[in-house]
């Protein structure tokens, strides 16, 4: 199939209006700053994109760093390099800058940046929200951060901060770390709701819902379940707060509450958000296999339908995390019974990519590469995930290092690879230069390698019995734990590479052109490489488009 | 769809002082409970959001005099704000759940009741109730007597019910043309809010000094503050969105086709009220 030629009228169109201000008398309003006030100040929603892409991957960093802390130390058995009580402060704070912090904002990056671009709209529906929206990431994980540096320590009760750790045995930093997920979670719920408002309200005249990418789609779902968990996770720390500094009862059973109560709440936000971390990576996927299958997607609608399913199912499940705990037993089998639902419109996604490839023309670009990588690995951790599901069996991997290989298979070669698929793929959108595509490669291979050393061999150290959250393990698990640190490192060192080959596009490379990959055929892909600071400041007329 | 004028604002200051004024605050706040060094950093966090908030809002009510937003604009304020109220919806829904799950389920397996009763081996002692009178620890006092819903309760009902009729009087006045009925109204449904919280305020006052319902009293007095508490602020946040309508108003800044602000407004009230027929019957009633 060739790459479809872009309506010649959009292009002129954003060309010309990239320059000029508009005359209706309000000519300041296109005065733009320079230095670094500008970055503080902007509304424009390519900035804000590129602020919480940058973000994303400075926590990315910083979360990789402490996992790396983590895997020295469980290098080999004994208590080799730092303490138990400092080691349940880098778990912690581990899962929870990589989930608030690097994984969920570069999700909202990519949102700012294409959504507009992928609709034909002039920027976010409210631009000025979501300036507040990012700015307030860099002060809430500031905070986040300083409390490792408090008297007593930072979170140490893992990324789930279950009651009673976080509340009754908690250091006395926890009342900060509310204070910071409360700002995160802000941010959360008003970037969804400038989202929602765009997708709905923005989209170019004779784009219908239907005829939307699968990236924007899969956004307007997860910004829905973004605005209807982030509120409950509000709820349960703010609850927490109470618990902690005013002596209420929520998670005391001696006052007539129940630690269990907390469970319940943080997975009712808690899974929605799972799928908040990966139905936006559904989308990239979508968008990447067509363009370098050089075919159109295989069932659009029936991916459209699978990813809203998957939004409604994920508020049924919640308890398969506490099949332990002590559930009454109608409970276990609603819950697993619901849990392995999920695997239908899931499957339904996996075999519409896998026929998406099918007789195509497909050429190994390492957008592609990542993308190709998601969808096994992806699936692998989604197998996982339903052996974990099944009730009975689950009694044996609760806790193990079988669930956290599992779902780092989801987060890691699933959400992560999505993000750097992306990054891959519209970087020529963004620079105008095409990444450097040996360099990519290297980035891909060593990262494929590193992470299947260091979470496959968790399966087997799981299933074996070797609980999570320790620093220090029997010797039978010796062999596994030092595989897993070696690749730990390899997979953590290999990201330098893909800073470097960032940095790289950013300074310069290949000139791309508008439609910088042969099979791409979206909307984004009309303007020119880079794109204008200002795009579709009038609606492209889109009534003759060829979507998807 | 538009022909193009939607309005993008140049860049703000607003939004990013707002994010260091919530900073300010939250760090404030955290320092009074945590390190107990006074309130420095609070009052001056919570001045600053006051003060951003106005100075935004005064933007956008600028551009929106101007001129500078059309219909579209006026949808994507709709969307917005429909979409965070449905936010505080959930924000709500997440402590009636938890009030529900300790009366349905945490409260009778302490009893003993059911599979999981085992934990009645805790506090053999213990017999569930609701309202929970007698907490399962001896340590924790628990209340001694409930608000009667039949009294100030009911009251704070009536309030506020009849707050969100005159409020919607007052609109449909306004949208008919008669500025000074929909600013009598305005003015009328605030003061009703007001009433409330002072009602509120003297219930409070019963319930720490002469029921024994404190924060502290158990999971009855936790849910009991949490959700009237929560819903209290809600109605000082709405009346005060409401009192600067009716300044508005005053100003003559709305027109009867164009008070999306006004409206905005409404909406925010109708759902605290909404919010408090749920407290009403399953915080004082049942």
């Amino acid at each position: 199939m060739a790459p479809q030629s872009p309506p010649k009228a959009t292009l002129e169109h954003s060309q010309s209006a990239s320059g000029s201000a508009t005359a209706d008398g309000f000519q300041e309003e296109h005065h733009y700053r320079s230095g670094p006030l500008r970055w503080l100040l902007t509304t424009n929603h390519k900035e804000i994109g590129s602020l919480y892409l940058i973000f994303s991957l400075a926590m990315f960093m910083i979360g990789g760093a402490m996992a790396l802390v983590i895997r020295l130390e469980l290098f080999q058995p004994g208590l080799q390099m730092i303490q138990p009580e400092f080691f349940n402060q880098m778990t912690t704070m581990h899962g929870l800058i990589m989930v608030f912090g690097a994984v969920m904002p570069g999700f909202v990056g990519l949102a700012n940046w294409m959504i507009p671009l992928q609709i034909g709209a002039p920027d976010m529906a409210l631009p000025r929200l979501n300036n507040f929206s990012f700015w307030l990431l860099p002060i809430a994980f500031t905070l986040l951060l300083s409390t490792l540096l408090m008297p007593g320590g930072g979170p140490n009760f893992g990324w789930t901060f279950y009651a009673p750790l976080s509340t009754t045995y908690a250091p006395p930093s926890t009342t900060f770390f509310i204070f910071a997920l409360h700002m995160a979670g802000i941010s959360s719920i008003l970037g969804a709701i400038n989202i929602i408002a765009t997708i709905l309200n923005l989209r170019a005249p004779g784009m219908r819902l239907m005829d939307m990418t699968l990236f924007v789609w899969t956004w307007l779902i997860t910004a829905f379940l973004l605005i209807a968990v982030m509120p409950v996770l509000a709820g349960v720390i703010t609850m927490m707060l109470l618990d902690i500094n005013f002596g209420t009862s929520f998670f005391n059973a001696a006052g007539g509450g129940d630690p269990v109560l907390f469970q319940h709440l943080f997975w009712f936000f808690g899974h929605p958000e799972v799928y908040i971390m990966i139905l936006p990576a559904f989308g990239i996927v979508s968008v990447i296999i067509p363009t370098f299958a050089r075919k159109r997607l295989f069932g659009y609608a029936s991916m459209v339908y699978a990813t809203a399913a998957i939004a409604i199912l994920s508020f049924l499940v919640w308890a398969h995390h506490m099949f332990a705990v002590g559930l009454p037993l109608v409970a276990e089998l609603f819950f697993m019974y619901t849990t392995l639902l999920i695997a239908v419109p899931t499957g339904v996604k996996v075999f519409n990519w896998i026929t998406t490839l099918f007789r195509g023309e497909i050429t190994f670009e390492t957008p592609m590469l990542f993308a190709l990588a998601f969808v096994v690995l992806f699936t692998i951790g989604g197998f996982s995930g339903l052996m974990l599901a099944i009730a009975p069996a689950d009694f044996q991997y609760h806790d193990t290092y079988f669930v956290v290989a599992h779902f780092h298979y989801v987060l890691v070669p699933g959400a992560v690879f999505s993000i750097m698929a992306a990054v891959y793929y519209w970087l020529p959108k963004w620079t105008g230069h095409y990444p450097d595509e040996r360099l990519g490669r290297w980035h891909f291979w060593l990262s494929v390698i590193g992470v299947n050393l260091l979470f496959f061999p968790m399966h087997f150290a799981g299933l074996a019995g070797m609980p999570r959250r320790i620093p220090d393990y029997a010797l039978q698990f010796a062999d596994f734990n030092m595989a897993s640190s070696i690749g730990g490192f390899l997979f953590g060192f290999s990201q330098l590479l893909f800073i470097w080959v960032v940095v790289k596009c950013v300074r310069g490379g290949v000139k791309a052109p508008a439609n910088a990959w042969d099979g791409a055929t979206d909307l984004e892909w009309t303007v020119p490489s880079p794109a204008p600071l200002h795009t579709f400041e009038t609606p492209p007329d889109l009534r003759d488009f060829k979507f998807h | 769809m538009s022909g193009g004028s939607y309005y993008v604002p140049a860049s703000s200051k607003w939004p990013i002082l707002a994010g260091l004024a919530v900073g300010l605050f939250m760090i404030g706040t955290g320092i009074v409970l945590v390190f107990d060094t006074g309130m420095v950093l609070l009052p001056i966090g919570a001045a600053a959001i006051v003060t951003v908030m106005a100075l935004w809002f005064r933007d956008v009510i600028r551009e929106s005099r101007r001129g500078l937003y059309d219909a579209q604009m006026d949808r994507s304020f709709r969307w917005g704000m429909g979409w965070f109220i449905f936010s505080e919806v959930m924000f709500f829904l997440a402590f009636f759940g938890a009030l529900f799950y300790v009366r349905v389920f945490a409260l009778p397996w302490l009893d003993g009741e059911g599979a999981k009763g085992v934990s009645a081996l805790l506090w053999p002692d213990f017999v569930a109730s609701w309202p929970l009178m007698n907490p399962p620890d001896t340590n924790v006092v628990g209340p001694e007597a409930v608000v009667s819903p039949w009294q100030l309760p009911l009251v704070n009902t009536l309030f506020l019910v009849a707050s969100s009729i005159t409020l919607t009087l007052s609109h449909e006045a306004f949208k008919e043309g008669y500025r000074d009925t929909a600013r009598n109204c305005l003015a009328i449904t605030v003061l009703l809010g007001v009433l409330f919280l002072i009602v509120q305020g003297i219930e409070y006052y019963e319930a720490y000094h002469h029921l024994g319902i404190t924060l502290q009293a158990g999971i009855y007095g936790s849910t009991f503050f949490l959700l009237t508490g929560f819903h209290g602020a809600h109605v000082t946040i709405g009346a005060i969105i409401l009192a600067v309508m009716l300044w508005r108003i005053q100003k003559g800044h709305f027109s009867a086709h164009n008070h999306f602000g006004f409206e905005a407004a409404a909406w925010y009230w109708h759902f605290v009220d909404v919010v408090w027929i749920g407290l009403f019957i399953f915080v004082y009633v049942f």
